[in-house]
């Protein structure tokens, strides 16, 4: 019998949601860490009783939490309770940056020392449990080849223009991480406010992959460095195609980011923040439109997901079972997320709490959980 | 022996309740006790200081005998009260924000 778990992380701790693959009845545990930001929960493909969690506080800092139990039970896995094993100390929470970092635009213009701030995403591997990545704010990637012990970062991508790299307004974060099941050597990435870059090397080497962009509010507007890219997407069986959701413009590249071309169409606002693609349509794909960076809430009050079933530009409005009316929240980046159930889930949480799930491919969607705190992540691991 | 006061998330991330009691070589300063802290606790590594440069994190206090200790030179003795266990050393979470 199928099932899914879906990992919620929310400003004020992280929850574990759960059903049989009907997806009707739903059972919320948590909160875990409660008053702690919980800014990413993803499991691993190769062994899904392992969970990654990125637990975070402007206070105490950065915590790795590992379940190697499907979320029953965590541990910092670089840290422990004794020093027994030889464990090494706290090492889970320590990202260094790779020799002298150097400095980054700030919002002034003037040189910023690159710091360590938080994990934004945490990216298991296809082949390997133990083998994760990690975006992180001051924007950089890690990786983690002891299932989360010990990180190290991989520098070649900040040797890409990053000294005129700056934060957006939500701070400088590498948000996005698109691993290629059939490639292990490729390796895409978003940045607020970089760009867009691709590695296919395992992460060596790394070139910008922003033509075709255009923002009109950055002083060269095609410039190559300096988008806001908001989120990125790819179905594995296309991985050559992929899905942009920029500050502003939907974007598409079938070249591997490359090139892209505008693929907004006819949807009432090209602003927003998540974007994902059906399991088994590659060519469907889903974003919410926000009104616009200045509102932060939905055209109208309404709750709407739009669908494109033909890789963009032709969008169709889904909102049976979503507020239609009095609604004004917002939908982080990486708080969407589908299942790979035949009929393909797609989930969602808002700002105001709610986590909604359509269980048939967006055509009808119901709330599964109601009145968390603001969520920040959703993630969704089909167990059979 | 050195009581420590931790804040309540720190605790909950150590799976501690109430203070932590260290045994700590003599000179007692805010270096060494953390330092023992630590090796007690490695999961708080970085959570209470930089991981590398051992600076206090921006919004985390040491206070002890009704006094801010939290821009003394961390290796400055610390009150004889705390050497002795009388009182603790505390770790406060700042209260910030509305």
């Amino acid at each position: 019998m199928s099932s899914v778990r879906v990992l919620v992380g929310t400003k004020k701790g992280a929850f574990i949601i759960t059903s049989d693959g009907a997806r009707k009845n739903w059972k919320v545990e948590g909160p875990l860490w409660g008053g702690w930001e919980i800014y990413h929960m993803k499991g691993s493909t190769v062994d899904p009783n392992r969970i990654y969690a990125s637990q975070t506080s402007g206070w105490f800092g950065q915590v790795i939490q590992r379940s190697s139990d499907g979320g029953k039970t965590w541990e910092t896995p670089g840290g422990g309770l004794t020093n027994e094993g030889g464990m090494p100390k706290g090492e889970s929470n320590k990202f260094v940056y790779d020799g002298n970092p150097g400095t980054h635009q700030w919002y002034d213009g003037t040189p910023h020392p690159w710091e360590f701030k938080r994990v934004w995403h945490l990216e298991p591997s296809y082949t390997n449990p133990d083998l994760v990545y990690a975006g992180i704010e001051d924007a950089a990637l890690f990786q983690s080849a002891d299932g989360g012990k010990t990180w190290s970062e991989l520098s070649g991508l900040r040797q890409i223009q990053s000294s005129k790299w700056a934060p957006g307004a939500g701070g400088m974060g590498l948000h996005t991480i698109i691993l290629d099941p059939a490639n292990p050597k490729r390796i895409v990435v978003a940045i607020s406010s970089a760009g867009a870059f691709r590695s296919d090397d395992g992460g060596k080497s790394w070139k910008v992959t922003t033509k075709g962009l255009k923002s009109n509010y950055m002083p060269d507007p095609t410039a190559e460095v300096g988008f806001c890219v908001h989120r990125l997407a790819m179905h594995k069986s296309k991985p050559n195609t992929l899905f942009m959701q920029l500050h502003w413009n939907v974007m598409r590249s079938d070249d591997a980011g490359d090139n892209w071309v505008n693929i907004g169409g006819n949807l009432p606002c090209d602003f927003g923040f998540p974007i994902d693609v059906h399991a088994h349509e590659p060519n469907t794909v889903y974003v919410v439109p926000i009104k616009s960076d200045s509102e932060h809430y939905p055209p109208e009050g309404k709750l709407r997901v739009y669908r494109s079933k033909v890789g963009g530009n032709d969008w169709e409005p889904l909102t049976k079972g979503l507020p239609q009316q009095d609604c004004y929240v917002n939908v982080y980046r990486d708080a969407m997320c589908v299942d790979t159930l035949d009929k393909c889930g797609v989930y969602f949480g808002t700002t105001g709490g709610q986590v909604y799930c359509s269980p048939d491919g967006g055509d009808n969607w119901s709330a599964i959980a109601e009145h968390l705190p603001a969520v920040l992540s959703v993630e969704v691991q089909t167990l059979s | 022996m050195i009581r420590v006061a931790l804040p309540f998330h720190l605790r909950n991330l150590a799976r501690i309740n109430g203070e932590v009691q260290l045994d700590v070589p003599a000179p007692v300063t805010a270096r060494a006790v953390l330092d023992a802290l630590e090796e007690r606790h490695p999961e708080l590594t970085g959570t209470i200081r930089d991981h590398v440069t051992k600076v206090r994190r921006p919004l985390l206090r040491f206070y002890a005998c009704n006094e801010d200790l939290s821009f003394e030179s961390p290796d400055a003795p610390l009150p004889e009260a705390v050497v002795k266990g009388e009182a603790p050393f505390m770790v406060i979470g700042a209260i910030a924000g509305g």
